[in-house]
């Protein structure tokens, strides 16, 4: 029994993980392929399903970045100086020399502290105002054509409203985040509210539970796990569209500092850009979806 | 004054309940007359869908009547109420608080600050936190107190349900098939427990059950309803046994044996006609 389980790995590791990375184009995976096979005992074979399929996804992409930027004779930066302007934008994320040219940190700070505060506020107005639309039917049947209306409106569009009521481009572009966050908020908790397991009202009902003992004790736990997904979708929406608003509005800002970048006609420092918003996406969702399992209930759905 | 009192606690006069569908209204209930005595235990049994639960609802107050009166106490029932607790089929416990706090929502708030159907004085945390553990002691749940719904067993949920429902010293014990998703062993054990809880207590019980052998073993009175749409009280059997039942000699017991048969036989055989004809 316990040879025949550390005889299969063996015998299967080795025809199948060396063929794919030895004969592409990828030079570095083979090595350690090799040392994976003979030190039995640990599950090599588990580990290299999950490190080599993510690993040849990134090789694919850097191989047609590095093909496009064959093929267009330099105008889209090859990876290998991509990559060396990094380490030098990189090496220092926080000078300031003007308003205009501030380092990388600086930009995705500020980027952040704009969809903090817009969508902390429209999490301060949207979440109460789900539970409000969720628990009285005619607050939703009041509000939903209206949310309806306008939650198919690109946020953008509500930009220029901003400049002309908040006069500035920081309040403007935090009006628009506060715009684009409120809508999934408002729908997902009006949505938890309406699907507390009717059993649970029940239980409030004979206990003739006070108002403020339902909200606490009863729909608050039960429609977290709802807002939480509010708050994902909130947040990965917003951090789409502050690119967009601060594109538009300037000053300081990752959204800024792409525009800025294609004006000084610096594309190496654009695609740098694109995957620091993508990696600071991709912890926001990862840290919410966290949050949303610590606090999600399986016996909800009974 | 006492006596008449006694003989008719919960008093259910002509009532009639009918769900408006999708498809037009459907009948579930009609002329249901029915007087449970304080401190009687009655079961209510019958077919899946002929109305039991519906009617359990409706003297728990969540639903009110198409026609027809409900009386508590003299007291017309006007809807849900904590003197009046129910031990829902599926326990219903919250899934975020442990045991202890699911208890202890339903004492605090029938005998804490915030109460106010008691006309006595509100009582101090320590009251309320022995009255919980008393409850949680009373179902055998003690070691459990501390844990959530989610990591104890089916068995134990509805315990910890009925502890809920007991803490609360209801003047009526209203439970819908509280032992039906449980395995037989389960059952018996938690019916036992049930049987001398309520001998204790004295309460009175109402509880919707679809096992022959459970209505025979606890109740004073078996309340046969017709198969639905439109379902009413068939039959009512006074289960004449002396009490404490061990369920054990009863197996052998002519009464037990008659008193089954009757059920059976009102099931079975005169109501299963009644639904090919329908």
């Amino acid at each position: 029994m316990v040879s025949a389980v550390f005889h299969t790995p063996l015998e299967r590791a080795t025809p199948v993980p060396l063929p794919p990375t030895g004969g592409k184009k990828a030079a570095t995976p083979p090595a350690p392929a090799v040392e994976a096979v003979k030190t039995p005992g640990y599950d090599w074979r588990g580990l290299w399903q999950r490190v080599i399929p993510p690993v040849l996804g990134l090789a694919l992409l850097v191989g047609i970045w590095a093909l496009v930027s064959l093929t267009s004779k330099g105008s889209i930066p090859s990876p290998v100086d991509t990559f060396k302007q990094a380490l030098d934008v990189f090496s220092d994320p926080f000078y300031r020399k003007g308003p205009n040219d501030q380092g990388v940190g600086w930009n995705v700070l500020m980027s952040l502290e704009r969809v903090a505060l817009g969508f902390g506020l429209a999490a301060i107005v949207g979440i109460p105002a789900g539970f409000m639309i969720g628990r009285f039917t005619f607050l939703s049947r009041m509000f939903n054509p209206l949310i309806s209306l306008l939650r198919p409106v690109s946020p953008l569009a509500w930009l220029p409203i901003g400049l002309l009521v908040f006069k500035g481009a920081n309040p403007a572009a935090i009006w628009t985040i506060f715009i684009c966050s409120i809508w999934p908020m408002i729908i997902n908790t009006a949505v938890g509210v309406q699907r507390v397991p009717q059993d649970y009202m029940n239980v409030a009902r004979v206990l003739q539970l006070s108002e403020w003992k339902i909200v606490t004790k009863i729909l608050f736990p039960a429609v977290l796990p709802y807002m939480l997904t509010g708050v994902r979708l909130a947040v990965g929406t917003a951090w789409l569209v502050i690119v967009a608003a601060e594109m538009l509005t300037g000053g300081v800002g990752i959204g800024f500092w792409v525009w800025d970048e294609w004006n000084n006609l610096n594309v190496k420092n654009i695609i740098i850009a694109i995957f620091v918003i993508g990696i600071v996406g991709l912890v926001l969702e990862f840290a919410l979806i966290k949050l949303a399992t610590a606090f999600t209930f399986e016996e909800v759905k009974n | 004054m006492n006596e008449s009192l006694s003989t008719k606690y919960i008093e259910v006069q002509g009532v009639e309940q009918t769900f408006k569908t999708a498809k037009g209204s459907f009948p579930a209930l009609r002329d249901i007359n029915l007087t449970v005595a304080k401190g009687e235990f009655v079961a209510l049994i019958g077919h899946s869908g002929c109305g039991k639960s519906t009617l359990l609802n409706l003297i728990a107050g969540l639903t009110t009547p198409t026609n027809g009166t409900l009386l508590c106490a003299n007291r017309e029932i006007a809807g849900p109420g904590p003197e009046r607790a129910v031990v829902f089929q599926n326990h219903s416990l919250l899934p975020w608080l442990t045991c202890y706090e699911n208890v202890y929502l339903a004492v605090e708030r029938v005998f804490g600050a915030g109460s106010k159907s008691t006309g006595a004085a509100a009582e101090n945390k320590a009251q309320l936190k022995a009255r919980t553990e008393a409850a949680l002691a009373l179902v055998g749940l003690t070691p459990a107190a501390q844990k959530r719904p989610g990591e104890i067993s089916g068995g134990m949920k509805q315990r910890v349900g009925i502890a809920r429902a007991l803490s609360m010293e209801p003047q009526v014990l209203l439970m819908d098939e509280p032992f039906g998703a449980l395995d037989a062993l389960t059952r018996a054990k938690l019916q036992d427990e049930l049987l001398e809880i309520v001998a204790r207590t004295k309460s009175t019980v109402v509880m919707v059950t679809h096992d022959v052998d459970e209505a025979v073993l606890l109740s004073d009175k078996i309340v046969m309803m017709t198969n639905g749409p439109a379902a009413t009280i068939g039959e009512v059997l006074a289960v004449d046994l002396p009490r404490p039942r061990k369920r054990v000699e009863l197996a052998e017991d002519p009464r037990y044996i008659n008193c089954r048969k009757a059920v059976i036989d009102f099931l079975y055989t005169r109501q299963a006609h009644v639904e090919k004809a329908a």
